[in-house]
């Protein structure tokens, strides 16, 4: 059999059977990789399948102007293949995990080491990479962090004030997510995935319930699918306004700081009047949602966005007003665009380098479809861009509120997906407030998970902080790092 | 200008902290549901729907002994309340759930119907942190959900400081250690060294089903299943994550800050 020359294509939210994803030999199949992500691909997934002591390849490319996913595999690997990460730098944490999880070796990876892998109480972190010179110091932060924060550790090598090389080292936080889900679902499997980042409950659990829905072949009611989409710009608002007075705070603006942290709980009780839970757990089911928005209550919910929205509004303009804001905010911490093109970034922080790219619009599934929200781009990539374009989001979901909410679809709320189809590979991306969810499942012969893969957003943007940081003065870390904001459990799973 | 307007917004608005303690609780959403409650003789005979729904195995039967519901287990979803035939498990409503003791959080039996809520801390205790309490926060595997809701306390609404309680950032200025997560395997060493940096006399908080009991993550090898396999809990307080109010209930409840004639409700 002729090697096939392309991916198998399909769309957000589809699945296809296992047998007709196409095969390369490892070697190949890495070279395909390349080739796809060379014609303006982007690798959302590339993760490992156990096939008896074997492992297969899976790589998940989005081609995000043509609005269409693309799948491939590898035939079995006893122990190694090149690396992609060569050619591609995107890849360099996927095939850091796949070594970890699997042993497979990416042949001339340039900086293999554990990603989360447990170690004696706390994570096998291997070398860090070391500046030298006499005049050189190390500076190393965390686990515990001094707020009220996950933790992770931070390894800054530095000249003076600046900083010449950020490395971040997380896997704290490592619950086995992934690794619980394997024969899945079972009877936890969806509580543990709406706390896989708990600020980003709505985004994975949708991304979860779109995965079982493309699995039984149903899909959720258009209210429930309508309900979804509510909940996530919700979720967006919440999570933007604190994030714009965490920045504020970070440079002792206090005005907007406590502002910002009023109106996002306002935001948050948003949510609860959906469904009890300030996080949103307990909404989303596979098969629709488990609570109505009915229209009473929606109307209250749009009465009181409406304040909560002007609020935001007044407390975004002291920010921009404030010159020694502007000050701290202009040219710090910046990626460029092709910075952010190479390491792969995705959500607000690729969108804050002038990087077009937004799942709602690019791969739009649900509700999506059918109502569409302005891509917010932003081009100067330092945290003023993070900022701007976390405002701009949080103008265009209130607007996308507002509309939606008088426009809700009428008919049922939920329906029962039927059973997950045998030997099945099913994609579903959504963005969430950081950026693209990626849920990959592959079923077995019964319809169980062989093998569930999710990428938090968080997975692409650490390394984005990690540039940022390269010339800056070590004091701007908190507010470069409040600029992202990413999840340490998100990532370490 | 900025200042202008700030100041006029200031003016505008006032003091927007929450009049609780002293005036009433704010109200919690309708749908939240708050505390549980569980009269097990109300159980029809070989049911057992809520121990097959529960997905954190918060819910047990034993062979010959009534239904018990652990709140320090649960993760609050009222998946049990929507299932029971009965009504022997039903939402109270309330947000007052700490307690001092594990036990206290198992409800079902006689007299036991709801959970026993935390007493004030002896007088000594009371003496030393009552007027001023400094906590430092371990994120041990948490979801970021708990740490939002435990960082709400700290925002103008409610004003955290005014009962003399802070976050602070080494664990050397602090009084205890409010820990959230099923403390992850690799977050182990961190707690017990942070516990350890915490000087004598020192409480430990656990809010959150996972710091608790593990939450959804019970039983992963991964993590341990709360911070009380690790380090000696002096204060549970329920949920996923609990409601910020719940929280801040519990925080005072240490002090005796609140009126207990409440508590006999």
């Amino acid at each position: 059999m002729s090697a096939p020359l392309e991916f198998a294509l399909l769309s957000n939210g589809a699945g296809l059977p296992w047998t007709e994803v196409p095969e390369w030999p490892a070697d190949d199949f890495v070279s395909a990789t390349a080739a796809e992500l060379d014609r303006g691909g982007r690798l959302c997934a590339w993760f490992g399948v156990p096939e008896g002591a074997q492992t297969r390849l899976v790589a998940v490319v989005a081609f995000d102007a043509e609005n269409t996913l693309a799948v491939g595999r590898s035939e079995p690997i006893r122990d190694r293949h090149p690396s992609l990460t060569l050619r591609c730098p995107q890849a360099h944490l996927f095939e850091r995990e796949v070594w970890e999880q699997h042993g497979v070796v990416p042949k001339g990876h340039p900086w293999l080491k554990p990603v989360r892998r447990q170690g004696n109480g706390q994570p096998a972190m291997g070398d860090f990479f070391e500046v030298e010179g006499s005049e050189i110091h190390e500076v190393a932060v965390g686990p515990v962090h001094a707020g009220i924060i996950e933790p992770g550790h931070f390894r800054f090598q530095c000249h003076g004030e600046e900083v010449l090389h950020l490395e971040i080292a997380l896997g704290y936080q490592h619950r086995g997510v992934e690794e619980a889900l394997t024969g899945g679902p079972h009877r936890a499997t969806l509580n543990q995935l709406e706390t896989v980042a708990g600020d980003t409950t709505i985004g994975h659990a949708t991304a979860y319930a779109m995965v079982l829905e493309a699995l039984a072949g149903t899909e959720a009611p258009l209210r429930a699918q309508w309900l979804r989409a509510v909940a996530l710009e919700l979720e967006r608002l919440a999570n933007h306004t604190g994030d714009l007075g965490a920045l504020a705070n970070d440079v002792a603006f206090l005005p907007t700081s406590a502002a910002c942290g009023k109106i996002r709980g306002d935001f948050l009780n948003l949510t609860a009047l959906i469904c009890g839970n300030r996080f949103g757990r307990g909404l989303i089911r596979p098969g629709g949602c488990r609570h109505d928005l009915e229209a009473e209550r929606a109307q209250q919910l749009a009465g009181r966005l409406r304040v909560a929205l002007a609020e935001a509004s007044e407390a975004a303009t002291w920010l921009w007003d404030a010159n020694s804001v502007r000050s701290r905010f202009e040219f710090t911490g910046a990626i460029t665009a092709e910075q952010a093109e190479e390491t792969g970034l995705v959500g607000p922080a690729a969108r804050a380098s002038g990087v077009v790219r937004d799942v709602r619009f690019d791969h739009p599934a649900g509700w999506h479809r059918f109502a569409q929200i302005p891509v917010a781009v932003w081009p100067s990539g330092d945290v003023l861009a993070r900022a701007q374009v976390r405002w701009l989001e949080i103008q265009r979901s209130g607007k996308f509120l507002e509309e939606q909410i008088a426009a809700a679809p009428d008919g049922e709320l939920r329906v029962t997906p039927g059973p997950s189809a045998a030997d099945t590979l099913a994609v579903a991306l959504v963005e969430g407030w950081r950026g693209e969810i990626c849920h990959v499942a592959l079923t077995d012969g019964d319809g169980r998970f062989r093998r569930y893969k999710m990428i938090d957003p968080s997975f692409h943007n650490w390394t984005g902080l990690a540039l940022a940081l390269r010339g800056q003065a070590i004091s701007d870390f908190p507010l470069c790092n409040k600029s992202f904001n990413l999840s340490y459990c998100g990532f370490d799973l | 200008m900025f200042a202008h307007e700030t100041i006029l917004h200031r003016l505008r608005h006032g003091c927007q902290t929450m009049a609780y303690p002293d005036g009433p609780a704010p109200a919690l959403p309708d749908r939240h549901g708050g505390s549980l409650r569980l009269d097990a003789t109300k159980c029809a005979e070989g049911c057992g729907e809520c121990v097959r729904v529960c997905p954190t195995e918060a819910i047990a039967q034993p062979p010959g002994h009534p239904v018990a519901l652990d709140l320090g287990r649960c993760i609050f979803c009222s998946e049990c309340v929507a299932v029971c035939p009965t009504k022997a498990i039903a939402q109270t409503g309330d947000h007052r759930m700490a307690a001092r003791r594990r036990d206290d959080l198992v409800i079902g039996g006689p007299g036991e119907e709801q959970v026993r809520l935390a007493a004030a801390l002896d007088e000594k205790l009371r003496k030393l942190f009552g007027r001023s309490l400094r906590l430092r926060q371990v994120s041990a595997g948490g979801c970021n959900a708990c740490e939002a809701d435990t960082n709400v306390l700290g925002t103008i609404g409610w004003d955290l400081g005014r009962f003399g309680i802070q976050f602070v950032a080494s664990p050397r200025h602090a009084d205890g250690l409010l820990i959230t997560g099923p403390v992850s395997r690799n977050m182990e060493l961190a707690l017990r060294k942070t516990y350890a940096a915490v000087p004598e006399p020192k409480l430990v908080i656990a809010v959150g089903a996972c710091a608790i009991a593990g939450g959804p993550f019970v039983g992963n090898p991964q993590v341990r299943n709360g911070a009380g396999e690790i380090v000696p809990v002096n204060l549970f307080i329920p949920g996923c994550p609990p409601h910020p109010l719940t929280i801040l209930d519990g925080l005072l409840r240490l002090f005796g800050g609140l009126d207990r004639s409440l508590d006999r409700r």
